[in-house]
């Protein structure tokens, strides 16, 4: 028997549905946390597994809640992607109540009473976010040390679902500050550039363990961008924009800014410039607006991070440039073919 | 004047017409003091009393005031008011008026309160206007207690707390502690917490006025039905 397979219109260049460029950014998160889990141990995975099962229950409630079928939207990957996009960015040994709240945020507040998927004004895993870091500071800056600093030995599946679920044990040495937090502690000390980074939580660009989580990000992102799945410009702005700024304030004075390759390797520059700044729901739509929009991002990033009271601001940046969004598509609307210019 | 008409003054202050959840006046004060219920307890009180003494002071001077100048007027009957009770929490509760702070001279800026004067006691007599700022100013304490207690059970696991600057020494045994060892949702003692819990409540009133309207559609069916029988 002769089958057929329909073919699309030649014209048409992705057959993308929602649930295929979800799949593709999940698949393009794998490298990325992939490094995570080897310098930061399994506590990573039992965050994505807790985030993924609150999401897909907070999902499932809300749309039976609003009436909604529940096959299409549970089957095109959304949640999961929100769930891991939050998950990655929590620290590992992150009690479970923790990830609970910040995906409920996400799935609850920021998406559905928004009116769901493709109506949400603001990055729901950023909503998620920065609920958690404005209401539980201590517990959102208690990262683990990476694998390969101090003498830590590799925590055990069961000693991390201990912590998770019970409580952390106080040990000494376990956890410690990210490499974005110690810059900005050392410098109120007055220490150079230079001087802080001989802290053994730095590598050869940036922190220790998180350089390989980034260039993880980066590869799987860089394929999202090639397969179409994620517009380039919104990553070329952002990473282009933070460069820039980067590089004026290095050139300024090199002893009190850090130079723009550490900016562009640390906290979650690259990760946010590829998977959350490109959410299609809330940047900008327009072509020049998207490298606008990512620009801002980038801008804002540095200036959080360089002048403004938490370490790492890719998390606000992204939420504060949504905002803007609306504004710059309306600015930047593409010329009509055969319209007047001007 | 019939019993009915003052009961609806009354139901159109704490409920159909709530300033909190309805008119949405006054959303500042609102937001910023409800985070806990002594709180919101505390500056709900402040305005019903200026609500009560403006609509009052506005509805004896009404036939008295021409019409052309009447907000200048409204606005003095207010400010006067506001600075009284300003004076008086400053005397008897120093506490509470600490914790206030700006939102007690902020009374005078309550649109509900210069709303009041113009749709209700500036057309009404003495005693309906009364009866009008006491239900407006309660349904406004209503809204405030409501998210207060929402923001604090959250916020820090206790109910009433610091009750002792409302009330005096003895305020300090209603404190409820809920939760042993709660470590505190900050972000409902923050202003975000105060936006998305005064959504939820405007939000759960909508779902609880829908649902007796819908009784009330279905009612004459039955009673219908009943006759029939």
């Amino acid at each position: 028997m002769m089958r057929f397979r329909t073919v699309t219109s030649p014209h048409v260049l992705l057959d993308a549905s929602v649930g295929q460029v979800m799949r593709r950014v999940l698949y393009a998160m794998l490298p990325g946390v992939a490094a995570l889990v080897w310098f930061f141990g399994w506590g990573v995975l039992v965050n994505l597994v807790i985030a993924t099962a609150v999401a897909l229950a907070a999902e499932t409630a809300m749309l039976a809640a609003r009436g909604k079928p529940l096959a299409p939207h549970l089957g095109d990957f959304s949640a999961v992607v929100t769930a891991w996009l939050l998950a990655v960015a929590l620290p590992p040994l992150a009690p479970w109540w923790l990830t609970a709240i910040g995906v409920l945020s996400a799935i609850v507040v920021a998406k559905h009473l928004y009116g769901g998927l493709g109506y949400n004004p603001f990055n729901p895993a950023m909503i998620g976010y920065v609920v958690l870091l404005i209401s539980f500071p201590r517990e959102m800056s208690t990262w683990l040390i990476p694998h390969g600093v101090g003498q830590t030995q590799a925590m055990t599946l069961v000693e991390t679902l201990r912590a998770i679920f019970v409580g952390l044990p106080e040990v000494d040495g376990l956890t410690g500050a990210t490499p974005l937090d110690v810059l900005r502690t050392q410098m109120g000390l007055g220490l150079s550039v230079a001087e802080i980074r001989n802290s053994p939580v730095f590598g050869l660009v940036s922190g220790h363990g998180w350089e390989w989580a980034a260039l993880g990000f980066l590869l799987g992102g860089l394929w999202l961008v090639y397969s179409r799945a994620a517009d380039w410009r919104i990553p070329a702005g952002m990473l282009g924009g933070l460069a820039i700024i980067s590089t004026v304030f290095y050139l300024i004075n090199p002893q009190q800014y850090a130079p723009p390759w550490f900016h562009l390797w640390s906290g979650a520059a690259i990760f946010g410039a590829f998977f959350i700044a490109t959410d299609p729901v809330t940047a900008s739509a327009t072509p020049r607006g998207r490298l606008i929009y990512g620009a801002g991002i980038g801008i804002l990033v540095y200036i959080i991070r360089a002048f403004g009271g938490y370490p790492d601001g890719v998390a606000f940046s992204v939420l504060l440039m949504n905002i803007a969004a609306p504004t710059i598509d309306l600015y930047t609307q593409p010329r009509v073919f055969g319209a007047r210019r001007g | 004047m019939s019993e009915s008409g003052y009961l609806k003054i009354l139901k159109d202050g704490l409920w159909t017409q709530n300033t909190g959840f309805v008119a949405l006046l006054g959303l500042c004060p609102l937001l910023a003091t409800s985070n806990s219920v002594v709180n919101g307890l505390g500056l709900g009180l402040a305005t019903t009393l200026v609500l009560l003494i403006c609509n009052v002071a506005v509805s004896l001077i009404r036939k008295l005031v021409r019409p052309e100048v009447r907000i200048p007027v409204f606005v003095m009957v207010i400010a006067c008011a506001v600075t009284a009770v300003e004076l008086a929490m400053h005397a008897f509760l120093p506490g509470l008026y600490t914790v206030l702070g700006i939102f007690i001279p902020l009374i005078v800026t309550n649109c509900c309160v210069i709303g009041r004067a113009e749709a209700f006691a500036f057309k009404n007599g003495v005693v309906k206007s009364a009866v009008d700022g006491i239900a407006t100013g309660l349904g406004f304490m209503l809204a405030l207690v409501l998210l207060g207690a929402i923001r604090e059970i959250l916020g820090q696991g206790t109910l009433l707390g610091q009750a002792d600057l409302l009330f005096g020494e003895w305020g300090k045994g209603l404190t409820l502690h809920l939760i042993d060892d709660y470590r505190g949702f900050l972000l409902a003692i923050l202003p975000p917490g105060a936006f998305i819990g005064l959504g939820c409540l405007i939000a759960i009133k909508n779902v609880l006025d829908a649902r007796a309207r819908r009784r009330a559609a279905a009612q004459p069916a039955t009673v219908l039905q009943e006759a029939e029988v």
